[in-house]
Parts: structure tokens; sequence; C-alpha cells
């Protein structure tokens, strides 16, 4: 039904005359290009993982997304203007910076932290909205739906839908709303409506339960502006392909500096879109080993964790096959984590799938190693990561000391952590108000 | 063959709704007995899951509730034994992917033959997905029921084509629960199910009253009603099953009258 889907090397974003060396650039294109053939099938597999499991009302809606989505893909115009809004409103490229303090304190590999909390909107979250937000404006919907739970996903969906002069909707855990309430008035100064989810653990993964259910409602006119690489294809291949922009520029930028790939690339993963951006580019490349770091909770041995590939197992949840935290009988399991963008009980499914194979490794860090870092870094380079990013500080600052000074580690951090101050300050046993 | 067919054998069908273990398999059981007295020609049966995304306040109600009572999948299939010593009526699971997939699928799909399942239905799983389902559906004899919905449009005829049991007509957007009013062009969507299948079919989707019975029975073989039911649970817990009863009786004069 959807043949030659794959068959476009276009890359979303991209305009001529940003590669280094156009040889072996282009050759690594077709390497990439192969890679793509056979990791997503026409319909969007992953290996075992990936599908579309979603109610027959959303499966023409998704159909059309899909083919707008390749042709989109393929429009100069498009790619013009998402171009522009990337570089002119979001403020990319983000910097590749050598953290020299923390290098030199942890005493190993050469440490370069990828910007991406410098972005507008403070976070790679704005990466795939501003992409999804033109592409449903091509398609001449008029309103966004999202889902959200630190409310960073859902403060970009609603700064795009102010931009483009769309009606925005955002599904938030009524516990989150409490947690994050700055967001929320946030989202309400962009223009959009928050909507508080009360069912069941009234958390992120009931803020996506609810979005679907609202476009099962109305198709017609609203996008479902998805945050992360999960949900029913195409969207795990909408948002990589929209984040893939982290790691193009990484891969430009360390080429420049350092004249070589860099050893290590590492993010943090809660669906695991930061992740994937930041690994995708190097996918080809069997010398850079890929680390996405999950969050432990209060340890992977307690049930109060949400790290997926460690303690979950292969299910069928939120129009995907991926690994689930779950129980015996499939129901899905409350999970736990300190960051409420990690806070999800999937992951998506292309990180299933480089799981399976080896290309990539998913350790598990938990919230006091993750506080740790968030202090660490704030105190050594005077940047304030977001928790999620502190993840993977956290493993960075373990595997650091034990590689070579001639090795170099890229780490992503993904967001910054002002949102994230009053929840730390708390874990630590001191009050402030907001 | 599953006895599907005989559901829709006596007039137009009516098929009642209800979660297994809301609040506890005991009023499930007496629901179920009440609603076959009462004339109900087939009955789903839900297993909850903890995230239901197709269905609305009333029916993620009766999940959770049944959850909390802690019903598990092999306590429904005990329970549906059980049931199959004396219920003739033709009885079809409604779930979640997951709660399949996780028990796994060929476990799960044999042991509803065993425990004399007719049908499944699947709400998270479209055509294009159903295969790893229905591979083990036909080979236990099990039909995969099919849902087609109001935007389904160049979908049906290949959906009907493919119809095991009776296919499900979703009456309109959105997830479950009841609606004063349907709007969908219904009769041209059945239209073109009948060109392309003998399988009957039945609506289901937002319907509560007898009058709206009565007109969804006139378009289709049968009508299917979720949320209505499970507000009497919702409302009188374990003491439901005379006014589900009741319910029943009437939505089926209602339909036959059609």
């Amino acid at each position: 039904m959807q043949s030659g889907k794959w068959n476009n090397n276009r890359q979303i974003g991209m305009t001529d005359g940003n590669c280094c060396d156009r040889r072996t650039e282009r050759e690594r294109q077709e390497q990439l290009q192969e890679r793509r053939q056979d990791m997503a099938d026409t319909d969007g597999r992953f290996g075992v993982h990936g599908g579309r499991y979603i109610p027959e009302t959303l499966m023409n809606a998704v159909i059309e997304l899909e083919e707008a989505y390749e042709h989109y893909k393929a429009d100069p115009d498009f790619n013009r203007e998402l171009t522009e809004l990337f570089n002119e409103y979001a403020g990319r490229p983000s910097r590749l910076y050598y953290a020299k303090k923390l290098t030199e304190a942890l005493g190993g590999a050469k440490i370069y932290l990828k910007r991406e909390d410098l972005n507008h909107t403070g976070a790679h979250k704005i990466n795939n909205v501003l992409g999804q937000a033109l592409l449903a404006k091509k398609m001449g919907k008029t309103r966004l739906i999202a889902e959200t739970g630190a409310g960073q996903h859902g403060v970009a969906t609603a700064t795009a839908a102010a931009l483009m002069g769309m009606e925005c909707v955002v599904f938030m855990g009524e516990e989150d709303t409490k947690r994050q309430a700055l967001n929320v008035y946030r989202m309400r100064l962009l223009g959009a409506s928050v909507v508080p989810v009360k069912t069941g653990t009234a958390t992120l993964k009931d803020a996506v339960s609810e979005a679907m259910r609202e476009w099962t409602k109305r198709i017609s006119d609203t996008h479902y502006c998805l945050g992360s690489v999960m949900g029913p294809h195409p969207f795990p291949t909408i948002v990589r392909d929209f984040q893939a922009v982290i790691s193009r520029e990484t891969r430009e930028q360390i080429l420049e500096k350092e004249g070589r790939l860099p050893d290590v690339v590492m993010a943090c993963v809660g669906g695991g879109s930061n992740a994937i951006g930041s690994f995708y580019h190097f996918i080809g490349d069997p010398g850079v080993r890929l680390i996405g770091c999950e969050a432990a909770g209060r340890g992977i041995d307690t049930f109060e964790t949400a790290a997926t590939i460690s303690t979950g197992r292969l299910g069928i949840f939120h129009g995907m096959k991926s690994y689930f935290c779950q129980d015996e009988f499939g129901q899905i399991a409350p999970v736990y984590s300190i960051s409420a963008g990690l806070d999800y009980p999937g992951v998506g499914p292309e990180h299933a799938y480089l799981h399976d194979i080896g290309r990539a490794e998913y350790v598990a860090v938990t919230d006091e190693e993750a506080v740790c870092a968030f202090e660490y870094l704030a105190k050594t380079e005077g940047i304030i990561p977001a928790i999620e990013s502190a993840h993977a500080v956290a493993y960075a600052m373990k595997l650091a000391p034990k590689m070579g000074k001639d090795q170099l580690m890229a780490v992503t951090i993904s967001g910054r952590g002002d949102k994230d101050c009053a929840a730390i300050a708390r874990y630590r046993g001191e009050d402030i108000h907001e | 063959m599953s006895r599907i067919h005989e559901a829709f054998e006596h007039g137009k069908a009516f098929i009642p709704f209800i979660t297994c273990g809301d609040p506890d398999l005991a009023t499930t059981e007496a629901c179920v007995r009440e609603a076959v007295k009462n004339g109900a020609d087939l009955i789903e049966l839900g297993i909850p899951f903890s995230d239901p995304t197709a269905e609305g306040p009333v029916i993620q109600g009766a999940n959770m509730r049944a959850l909390a009572g802690g019903v598990t999948t092999d306590r429904i299939f005990e329970f549906v034994e059980r049931l199959r010593r004396d219920v003739t009526i033709p009885l079809v699971f409604m779930t979640y992917a997951n709660v399949v997939f996780s028990y796994g699928s060929e476990r799960f799909i044999e042991r509803c033959r065993q425990v004399g399942i007719d049908g499944l239905i699947l709400p998270d799983v479209p055509f294009e997905e159903k295969e790893e389902f229905a591979v083990y559906c036909r080979q236990y004899d099990v039909d995969l029921i099919s849902l087609i919905a109001p935007t389904s449009e160049n979908r049906i005829a290949m959906i009907a084509r493919e119809a095991a049991g009776f296919l499900y007509i979703v009456s309109s957007l959105g997830v479950t629960g009841e609606r004063s009013e349907i709007r969908t062009d219904l009769g041209a969507i059945i239209e073109v199910v009948r060109k392309n299948t003998e399988v009957p079919c039945a609506i289901g989707f937002g319907i509560s009253t007898p009058e709206q019975a009565k007109k969804m029975a006139g378009l289709a073989d049968g009508v299917i009603v979720g949320s209505a039911v499970v507000r009497y649970l919702e409302k009188y817990g374990t003491q439901a099953a005379a006014p589900i009863g009741e319910y029943v009786r009437s939505m089926k004069q209602a339909a036959a009258e059609a």
C-alpha cells in the first residue's frame, strides 16, 4: 500500500552545503539509507517492534499523516521553511560545548555537551514540534492536541501553535499539573488550554491515553502532536527524523573540532526522542558507542522505577509493540521517577530494536545519581541541566574516568533545569516556593 | 464455525457488554444470567485493562473497579468455564491487545476455545495488525471480530471481506459512552458491508435508549450496548443484576420491533 516510502534520500530540515567531506558523507548517507530500508519496512516495524495498534477510527488519520509526511519530507519548500524555523526561531544549530572543567575533574574522556537546553523553550522538544506543526498546517489542520508530562512538550506545542496561529489543547495528568504549576501557566499564557487528566494514575501515560481518546472524537481539523518517538507508525519515524537534527549537527561539529567521530554518544531515554535524535547519524558508525540512560527511580530492584528496557517486557500499548513495564497479565505498571519527563512505562520501538540487535546500550540511573549529577554540573560548568538530562550526565560521570584522555564523549543536555529547581530542593529537604 | 451466527437467528440481536469482575465475579455471573433470562442474544464480556484507550469514562470506571477487585485473566477463564455449565448463548471477549499478547496469543486463544468463548474483540487491533491474532483464531475456531468506524470509508470493503463472526459497526466518532444523537450515515456504511460479506453486523457506541435500539436495529442485524449497562453496575454495584435484567428486556423488545 505504501511502497517505496524509504526510497527518498532527502533528510528533513537539511539544505545543501553543510557536509564537511562530501565523498565520505555521501557514502555514509548511502549506508544510512540501506539501514533505513533494513529497519523500517512499510508497516513501520523496527524488527518486531512498532506497528500501529490503534482503533479503526484513527486508521485513515494515521495513513493520511503518513502520506503527507512522505510527500513533504521530500519537498524543498517544506524543508526550507523548517530549516528557517529551526535557525531563526528555535536558535539552531545548538552548541557542541567542550566541558573543560568537567573533563579535568573526571580525569578521563574529553567531554562535549550538546546544548539542546539552549533552544527556544529550553529543550529539544521544540525540534519535533516545529516539524509536526508545520506538517499539520500544510495538511490543512487548524488545531493541535498534545500530551505532556513535566510540561516541556506541552509548552513547546503551545509555542508552535501560537506562532502558527493554531488552536491548542494540552492533556496533562492532574498530578503533574500540581507539580508543574508554572508550566501550566506558561501554556495558558501562550494561548493553549490545559486539560487536567484524572483517570488512571493521573500522570503522563494517562495524558497520552486521553489525547488519543480526544483524537478519535475530533479528527478532521485536528493533528495529534505526539511528543516522543512512540505511538503508532508513522509517529516514531516522524519524530525521529525531526529530532535527528541533533546528531547531524553533533557529527559536523565534532568533525570540525576534533577531526574525528566521538567514541561515545550518550543521552537520557524516557520515550526516547532526544536519545534517538542524538544517536541517529551515528548508527551506521560501529566505532561509536551509543548509550541510553533510563530512569531507575529508587532502583531497578524496586517497584518505584521507570527503567523500561531494564525491567520491562515485550508488549503492545499506546499504538506500538515495544518493551513496557507491566504485570504478569499485561496490566501496565504504575512507574516512578523523580523526573516527570522520564516517568513513562514504555520506550520507543526503535530503541527496543537497537537494544535487541546490540547496537545501543541502555543503562539505568537512579534518582539519587541524577540529583548528584544535576548539582555537580551546575557547580563545575555553571550549567543547570534538566533532571532528565542529568540522568545522562550521571552515567557520563561514571564512564568518563574509565576512558582514556584521548577518547571523546558527546553527552546530550536535552533541556534546561530551571523547571526542576523546586523539586530538587524538596528532594534535598528544602522547601522553596516558586 | 463458532456459534455466533445463532445470536442472529432470533430476530434482531441485542448484545449487552459487561466487564468481568466489576465489582466482583459473583456479580458478573448474576448479571450475565439475568441478561440471558431477559433475552440477550450474545454477551460481550470485558476483560479489564489498566489503560483502556477506546473507552469513555463509564467503562473506564468499570475497568478500574474490576482490577481493584483483584480479577485476573486466569480467574476470568475459570469463571467462563463455570458459566458454560448452563449458559448456551454465544459469548465473546472484549479486551485490549496486550492482555492477549502478554498471556501468549496462542495460549490465550486456545484457552478461549477450551472454556467456550466464541469470539474476540480487540479495539486496538486494526485490519493491518490482525494477522498475528487471526492465525490462532482460525486454528482454534474463535472468531476475531472486526470493527468498522465512521472514518473507515475506503477501508470498509477490505475489512468486510475478511470479517468473521459479526461486524462491529462503530456508530460515531470518539470513545464508548452514551450519546443523545447519532449522526453518522450508517445506512451507507452497511450498504457497502452487505455487498462484501454475509456476516451479520451489529451497531455499537452511544446507544442507550429503546428508541435508539429500535432505530439502529432497523439498519443492522443487532445492537450492542455497553456504557448504559455498566451504569447500573456503577450505581447498584453487587445489586445490579435485577435492574440490568429489566433493562435488557426493554432493549431486546425495542430491537425486535425494528
